[in-house]
């Protein structure tokens, strides 16, 4: 087989197939929207009211997948490079700069159809700072509507009454009579809770998926796998019956999986035996992902479990979207979202994950770019390998800046971390 | 007899270690890494067995008692003469392939016989007791005496020097690439016939010390487990099986030379390591530099060529400093231009080279602190541990952040990560009873 036909044979499963599909709609959606009179939004996705703006007919952006596909499709090094000679500096988070460099370039988007701007930017703050100097450029550049919506963060590690209150409140008087207003449609919430009930059924079916990884051998990959699982539920799609179908589907597929005692796909077929069982920390690095998970899945290496697959909602310790307490619970989801906890209840999620999946240690990959979640991240590592007894490791690369993923040396770290495991693991048995 | 090799290819050097089956280290080898892995291999893992040669030389004419108090005087001897031989053969190997590259210029060639027939003639006194290389990697001592006896040569022949430099550079990785594995017995046999020369006292024992060595030479070493490690471990040829990360064999290598090691520093050519081991040797963590070599042994090399030095000139020069001079960048290209900088405000070259050396500590420092501290005992590794200014930096900084500690610094550290790969072999047949699988 020569090389050009071995690249072709990329091996996926039905649901991820399906949820390409989705996302490839989405974008063909936003391309004809101001065309066909509907208008755009743009919101990110930890803390996204998906819900709530598919009330108001707009129709569904999501800045940091947009880069994160661009990034994949190698378009991300040219736009960030282009944001940086339009003054954006080495330091700035890269997905703000592939945003940024993708509107230089003539607003063209990921799949080459064209990208409007958006008519609204929503920002629910979540723990995020970026997201708001983020929103502030594009608001200059456009002079679209902005709304933020102010959630505090978790610092106790709880959410009081209060909180929830102060957010319910802003939804309330602010951003829904705002929402009103910019698309020309009155709010109904008996619409709100029509998308809840889906949500939640295709929240039920996720949580479901993402813990079959507890199994042994997991028919899934958490981290590289389940960026293609929480694709529709993250982004434009959560409270559509199209995303209720595509998780009934996945939860189907995986169930079969775990009959038939099958590990996970990976690009290059089914993964023949799993050797090591790892949580991770920190997003994967979008443009050599391919690159980056063959590293893993060449050694044995599973990932069992992510924090990255909760960063568009955490739903595995039991929140779901209530429609009998639809603003309530809007608001309990965003003061819930990973970003918007404090380190000690990350490191109590990461602890729980090793113990609950049974995974051999934690790898942290820490992103160059983002200083919001990076810093900790070591005193993270430190805590659980004291918690856990079990050994951590630390990579470091970037979201979408090519310049920031070194094969050799990650390869390198990943392979030492790989052998340090199994060297202890047999030490153990002596 | 079965021996384990460890073979440990740095961006730098490529080392390798010998033990036999009690877990004696037997010899080690290293050679320079060229650009080319496979060579670099073969010719540090030749050299280990030469050096277990010598080794086995050694206990046999011990145990032979035949030169009773003179072993140590005539083995080094032996030793200069077998290297004496591998560097005259290896001369006139590059001397036919220059006269080849510049067969095409008739001057050039004759000038080439009277600059090979000079590197010759001066060879001897090169292995001399006594005598200083700047290096042992036959690229770095012909090249140097290439050059320094080319000029006149060129000169006196009528023909410009760039002529002659351009004959050695089209010529050298050639004879660089070549492994002269069979030639070793050959060599060693030669070179007794030299050292009985050298010393004639011995002359009348040759009977005596012959056969011994003779028995050594006739004693196959059979290759029974190689375990690969370091940068160009992928390029290795052997299965995966063989084939160790380095933080594992640096980590296993350390605790196998001190016991006690409990926190390991390896300052290698491109990369710094600060591993945390258990009390078997086990790795229980580690932290390297990211994104960024800075502060690496590179970073000394790139100051050597800067300040027109050998590297092994660098720790000695450092080691005269009346102060130490602030460099905060450990950037290697930065560095460099605060050197200039500080030359030009007239600080001395000696306490610019301390500060130099400060500055790679500090960056290891924070590698340290990152992978959970320095706890005792604590041993450093790598090419710059054999660099007495840095070591020197270390102590202090070390005693100044975590109090006393029990430094190990082996003489011999350059070679930690193969010596834990060749232990990792040894452990692969001795207890795990696995045997060797094929080569490619």
């Amino acid at each position: 087989m020569n090389t050009a036909a071995a690249k072709k044979a990329v091996v996926k499963d039905d649901a991820m197939n399906l949820q390409k599909e989705m996302i490839a709609e989405n974008y063909h959606q936003l391309a004809r929207a101001h065309q066909e009179g509907k208008k755009i939004s743009a919101t990110f996705v930890p803390g996204n009211l998906n819900e709530l703006l598919m009330c108001f007919d707009f129709v569904r952006r999501l800045p940091e997948t947009d880069a994160l596909q661009n990034g994949m499709r190698k378009k991300s090094g040219k736009m960030i490079m282009d944001a940086e000679r339009d003054g954006h500096s080495e330091d700035v988070c890269t997905y703000v700069k592939s945003d940024l460099g993708m509107m230089l370039q003539g607003e063209v988007g990921p799949t080459g159809e064209a990208m409007p701007h958006p008519d609204v930017l929503l920002l629910s703050y979540t723990g995020c700072f970026t997201f708001m100097k983020w929103f502030e450029l594009v608001r200059q550049k456009y002079g679209c509507e902005t709304l933020m919506l102010h959630v505090p963060y978790q610092g106790d590690g709880r959410i009081n009454p209060a909180m929830r209150d102060y957010v319910v409140n802003q939804l309330k008087d602010k951003i829904i009579p705002a929402l009103e207003r910019i698309s020309g449609v009155k709010f109904d919430i008996d619409r709100l809770r029509s998308y809840m009930r889906e949500s939640q059924k295709a929240e039920e079916d996720l949580v479901r998926v993402l813990q079959s990884a507890k199994q042994r051998p997991s028919p899934i990959d958490g981290y590289f796998g389940g960026v293609y699982y929480i694709g529709p539920i993250f982004t434009a799609f959560r409270g559509t019956p199209e995303a209720t179908r595509f998780y009934a589907t996945l939860r189907a597929e995986i169930e079969e999986r775990v009959r038939q005692g099958k590990g996970p796909v990976t690009p290059e077929g089914e993964m023949a035996e799993e050797k090591y069982r790892l949580v991770v920390e920190g997003p994967p690095n979008w443009t050599s992902f391919r690159d980056f998970w063959k590293m893993f899945y060449d050694e044995g290496a599973v990932v069992v479990a992510s924090t990255y697959a909760k960063v568009g909602g955490v739903y595995d310790f039991g929140f779901r979207h209530d429609a009998e307490r639809p603003l309530e619970s809007l608001a309990e989801y965003c003061l819930g979202c990973y970003t918007n906890l404090n380190f000690p209840q990350r490191i109590d999620m990461i602890c729980k994950y090793i113990d609950e999946y049974q995974a051999d240690g934690l790898l942290i990959n820490s992103i160059k770019s983002c200083n919001s979640f990076s810093a900790g991240q070591l005193l993270i590592l430190r805590e659980v390998e004291k918690r856990t007894g079990k050994p951590a490791a630390f990579i470091e690369s970037d979201l979408v800046d090519p310049r920031y993923f070194s094969a050799a040396n990650i390869k390198n770290r990943l392979e030492s971390y790989f052998q340090m495991i199994k060297q202890k693991r047999a030490a153990a048995v002596h | 007899m079965k021996t384990f090799i460890g073979i440990d290819l740095g961006s730098t050097t490529t080392k390798a270690v010998v033990i036999d089956e009690r877990h004696n280290v037997l010899g080690r080898g290293i050679t320079n890494s060229r650009s080319n892995y496979d060579t670099a291999a073969a010719i540090a893992k030749q050299e280990a067995l030469v050096a277990a040669r010598f080794h086995l030389f050694r206990q046999a004419l011990g145990a032979s008692g035949a030169l009773n108090g003179a072993l140590e005087g005539f083995l080094g001897q032996l030793e200069r003469d077998f290297r004496l031989e591998q560097f005259l053969e290896q001369l006139t190997d590059l001397e036919q392939v220059c006269e080849r590259n510049a067969a095409s210029v008739p001057e050039v060639v004759a000038a080439l016989r009277t600059l090979f027939g000079l590197l010759k003639n001066e060879a001897p006194e090169l292995f001399a007791p006594g005598a200083k290389r700047k290096s042992d990697f036959f690229r770095d001592i012909a090249g140097s005496r290439y050059l320094a006896l080319g000029e006149q040569v060129a000169k006196e022949a009528g023909i410009r020097y760039d002529q002659l430099l351009n004959a050695f550079d089209r010529s050298i990785i050639e004879v660089e690439n070549r492994v002269y594995g069979e030639s070793t017995s050959r060599h060693l046999l030669a070179a007794l016939d030299r050292t009985f020369k050298v010393l004639p006292e011995t002359q009348k024992l040759s009977t005596k010390i012959r056969a011994p060595i003779q028995g050594v030479l006739d004693t196959a070493l059979e290759e029974t487990y190689v375990v690969g490690t370091g940068y160009g471990r992928a390029r290795l040829p052997f299965s995966k099986e063989h084939i160790r990360s380095e933080i594992l064999c640096h980590g296993l290598g350390a605790h196998v030379m001190y016991p006690n090691t409990a926190t390991v520093l390896d300052i290698g050519g491109q990369d710094t390591k600060a591993i945390q081991v258990d009390k078997h040797g086990i790795v229980e963590s580690f932290q390297m530099n990211d994104r960024c070599a800075a502060g690496c042994g590179r970073y000394l090399g790139y100051i050597a060529d800067e300040m027109n030095m050998g590297l092994h000139e660098l720790g000695p020069l450092a080691m005269k400093a009346t102060k130490t001079v602030r460099i905060n960048s450990t950037c290697t290209v930065f560095a460099g231009a605060e050197l200039r900088d500080r030359l030009a405000l007239g600080e001395k070259r000696e306490d610019i080279m301390a500060g130099l050396h400060r500055a790679i500590i500090l960056r290891a420092m924070s590698i340290l602190a990152r992978s959970g501290g320095i706890r005792n005992e604590f041993t450093f590794t790598g090419g710059v541990a054999k660099n007495e200014a840095a070591v020197k930096s270390l102590v202090s900084l070390v005693r100044e952040n975590y109090g006393e500690v029990t430094l190990n610094i082996n003489p011999d550290s350059i070679y930690t990560g193969a010596l834990g790969g060749a232990t990792f072999a040894w452990r692969a047949v001795m207890e795990e009873g696995k045997t060797a699988e094929a080569r490619a």
